[in-house]
């Protein structure tokens, strides 16, 4: 086994060359190369002070290889961890308090994210300086804006509003 | 019908549909039926791109169900060009009429608009998103000329940026409609129209690259224009273009009771030697949308203000 389902790490050196967090959060077995599209997703990239871990490439039986994040002092709430569910499907998330894991499940996709991504289509009346917030419907295989219908079914992580 | 807005047609249940032309129809008998109704009612009219005939359709609508219009002018004019937002425009207008009207270049412009509002709000075309008050008349001049159940359509020439062709497409869906749809490779329906119509019950659909084999079993065939716009070279155009015309020699191969359809303006995709045939429907068509946006504001204005169908 190379998953592990707590927060503890081992000394193997395949296996996470990653700390155990206090208090936080683990964001594992996300898809391989997603990580940083998980924090971006999240909005934390570091400005407030989080303590942010991230192993990449790590082995999983799961998943063969996956991304690990670790964010220290901040439990994700779970319209985060719907969100999610968009780039990382898989991914199960660990709240951790005091070096413990007491809470754990997977993530589930939303029906719909606002807020989150911006619409690709240049048409599209949320793309202007319109008072709006985007608003997308989530389909089995991708999402639709809520305003233009305009589907994506790829690359939705470069949709993340910045 | 329960609506507050009309934004697109999928929004459109076959009741829906059924019970705006069925007033129209009753108002297309005795325009008086609907009386001074509306007579202290104030349509806003906001058309942020020109279109003519949709405007003056509207307006001699509301006219005749006794209520007026105002109008914000041509977007050079107004404040828009000065960069005020859609969303404060429709507020402020909203202030002064009872419903508005919108056509706006950019797709989900009335989705976003209806937002904002309480007064019902109807979307006259919002790039190429939709256009569901087209789609309205299209179907009652298919339910005068040829029934909406077990209908055999042909939908032909752009379907790839028509919003026409979108929001009748989805439409159709909700009756016993079979819908083949010609075109030229370049011009097919988008695949997110084709992906939602197999979403939708009741969807019967084909794609066609000639009309040639199946004009003969078509009751209604639907012709929009192909723009040469849309091409990089002329050639190209007049390539393409030229298998997408018909004339009455055309219809020869059609059955009888053809109905020949077109949302106008159209240019050269139909001769005008099919407009003396009894195929013709599209001046029909184009007179429908009077009685049928008279049927829509009276049903959503009587809404508005909480009364119920007679
Ligand atoms: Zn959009």
């Amino acid at each position: 086994m190379t998953d592990r389902d707590d927060n503890s790490d081992t000394v193997d050196d395949h296996k996470l060359r990653v700390s155990k967090i206090q208090d936080g959060t683990v964001i594992d077995h996300v898809r391989a190369g997603q990580a940083l599209n998980v924090l971006a997703i999240l909005g934390i990239d570091g400005s407030e002070g989080e303590e942010v871990s991230i192993g990449m490439n790590v082995p999983s039986d799961r998943l063969a290889r996956k991304d690990i994040v670790k964010v220290e002092g901040r439990e994700l709430s779970q319209d985060e961890v719907d969100v999610l569910s968009l780039i990382a499907p898989d991914a199960s998330i660990n709240i951790v308090r005091d070096y413990d894991v007491i809470e754990k499940h997977r993530v589930e996709r939303p029906d719909v994210v606002t807020g989150v991504l911006s619409c690709p289509n240049s048409g599209c009346i949320t793309t202007g300086d319109e008072p709006v917030t985007s608003r997308f419907d989530v389909l089995d295989d991708g999402v639709r804006c809520g305003y233009c219908g305009r589907i994506v079914r790829d690359d939705i992580p470069s949709l993340i509003e910045s | 019908m329960r609506h507050d807005h009309l934004i697109t047609s999928k929004q459109l249940s076959r009741a829906d549909i059924e019970t705006v032309l069925d007033r129209a129809a009753e108002i297309d008998a005795d325009p008086s039926i609907v009386g001074d109704r509306h007579a202290d009612a104030l349509l806003g009219l906001l058309f942020f791109e020109p279109s003519t005939r949709t405007k003056m359709s509207f307006e001699t609508a509301m006219k005749r169900l006794g209520g007026d219009v105002v109008d914000m002018g041509s977007v050079e004019s107004s404040s828009v060009k000065k960069g005020e937002t859609l969303a404060d425009t429709v507020r402020v207008i909203e202030g002064y009429a009872d419903a508005l009207v919108l056509r706006h270049p950019k797709q989900g412009a009335a989705t976003m608009a209806c937002e904002f509002v309480d007064v019902p709000l109807l979307n006259a075309g919002d790039g190429a998103g939709h256009h569901p008050t087209q789609t309205l008349l299209d179907l009652y001049t298919i339910r005068e000329n040829a029934g909406l159940d077990d209908l055999t359509i042909g939908i032909m020439g752009d379907l790839k940026y028509g919003r026409t062709v979108h929001s009748l497409a989805y439409a159709l869906t909700n009756f016993d409609a079979r819908q083949h749809f010609i075109s030229p490779e370049s011009l097919q329906l988008p695949r997110e129209v084709v992906y939602d119509l197999h979403q939708r019950e009741g969807a019967r659909i084909r794609e066609h690259e000639s009309l040639d084999e199946i004009l003969p079993s078509l009751d209604v065939l639907y012709v929009t224009r192909i723009q040469r716009e849309r091409f990089p070279d002329e050639n190209e155009y007049q390539k393409v273009a030229g298998e997408y015309q018909i004339d009455a020699a055309t219809l020869d191969a059609a059955s009888d009771d053809l109905t020949v359809m077109h949302p106008l303006p159209r240019v050269d995709e139909i001769a005008p030697d099919v407009d003396e045939t009894d195929h013709a429907a599209y001046f029909e068509q184009a007179h429908n949308g009077v009685p049928v946006r008279m049927a829509l504001l009276d049903l959503l204005l009587r809404n508005a203000r909480g009364e119920t169908d007679d």
